[in-house]
């Protein structure tokens, strides 16, 4: 055997392992847009509370009344549906430039990984909807989102996992301060996103 | 150069064979059909290998359905997971000697 046969063995093992237990077609993209798209909801959901007047910028509405409650509600749902299409879509097809099957065992453990600590997230929230629980619900979505990538960042790249520390983090410094939920928001799903996704994609989408 | 290859395991001398392995030893457990997709292997081919690496009890066997497909999972087994440390290790050690 010589050395370069040995050192090529040895890549090709790395490899494998490398590519049997992670999942590497996460698109970088899909997070920008994913930023983009809370960006805009967050834009319209600031101008549904917010009127600008003569200066002046007075509150329309408090968060708790129900009139407002279902435009809002509509809006998060939206960016959430939006995100979730596309980021499935362009991981598909990343998937598929790759030739690779997007549907293998390690998909499978990211997602349910992912969706275990989401599906709580999500539901707890919904509870505090209906106890009329409004003010802590920016922390609890960025905080289970946070605790959501950390468990699947095992099935993927690292990089994920830093992204949930600072999701974690963000949720809990917006738990000590309440009434700025929409700016956690921003930072949290929009820019970190943008900020996030470009840097994944230019690392790795190539 | 003469290297003395009986360090190396005999059951990965096959490269699909060792390939078959590092796969088996990154994850719990992988099931035919991703396994097949994985190392671009014909079914026979795979089939084959896994037979052998079966033989030597260096990987386990679980076999059930889903719905009324076949679902085999194999896994590797604490004897198949030293052998494999120890072939890397004389792979290692091949490097080593060769840089004398």
């Amino acid at each position: 055997m010589k050395e370069e046969d040995i050192y090529s063995e040895l890549s090709s093992i790395r490899n494998l392992m490398e590519r049997s237990s992670r999942f590497i077609s996460l698109s970088g993209l899909s997070g920008v847009l994913a930023g983009v798209y809370a960006l805009t909801g967050a834009f319209i959901a600031y101008r549904l509370v917010y009127r600008e007047g003569s200066g002046l910028r007075l509150r329309d509405f408090y968060v708790n009344e129900p009139l407002i409650l279902w435009p809002l509600f509509a809006i998060a749902l939206a960016v959430l549906i939006l995100s979730i299409c596309t980021g499935v879509w362009l991981t598909i097809r990343q998937a598929k430039r790759k030739g690779e099957n997007f549907w293998n065992p390690v998909s499978k453990r990211l997602l349910s990984s992912l969706c275990i600590p989401l599906f709580t997230g999500g539901f707890l929230i919904l509870a505090l909807i209906a106890r009329g629980e409004y003010d802590i619900i920016a922390p609890v979505s960025l905080i289970f989102y946070g605790l959501a990538l950390v468990s699947g960042s095992h099935y993927t790249y690292s990089d994920v996992k830093f992204l949930g520390f600072l999701e974690i983090a963000l949720g809990l410094l917006a738990a000590l301060m309440p009434g700025f939920g929409l700016v956690f928001w921003v930072i949290g799903f929009g820019f970190l996103h943008i900020l996030y996704g470009a840097i994944m994609h230019f690392k790795y989408d190539k | 150069m003469k290297i003395s290859l009986e360090q190396f395991d005999k059951a990965f001398e096959n490269r699909i064979r060792l390939q078959v392995m590092s796969v088996l030893v990154a994850n719990e457990s992988y099931d035919f059909n991703s396994l097949k997709e994985l190392l671009n292997v014909t079914d026979g081919n795979l089939a084959s290998h896994l037979k052998a690496l079966e033989k030597e009890e260096y990987i386990t066997v679980t076999k059930s359905f889903i719905g009324r497909k076949p679902n085999t999972q194999y896994a590797a087994s604490p004897a198949g997971r030293e052998a494999f440390k120890k072939h890397l290790e004389a792979l290692e050690n091949l490097i080593k000697q060769q840089k004398k």
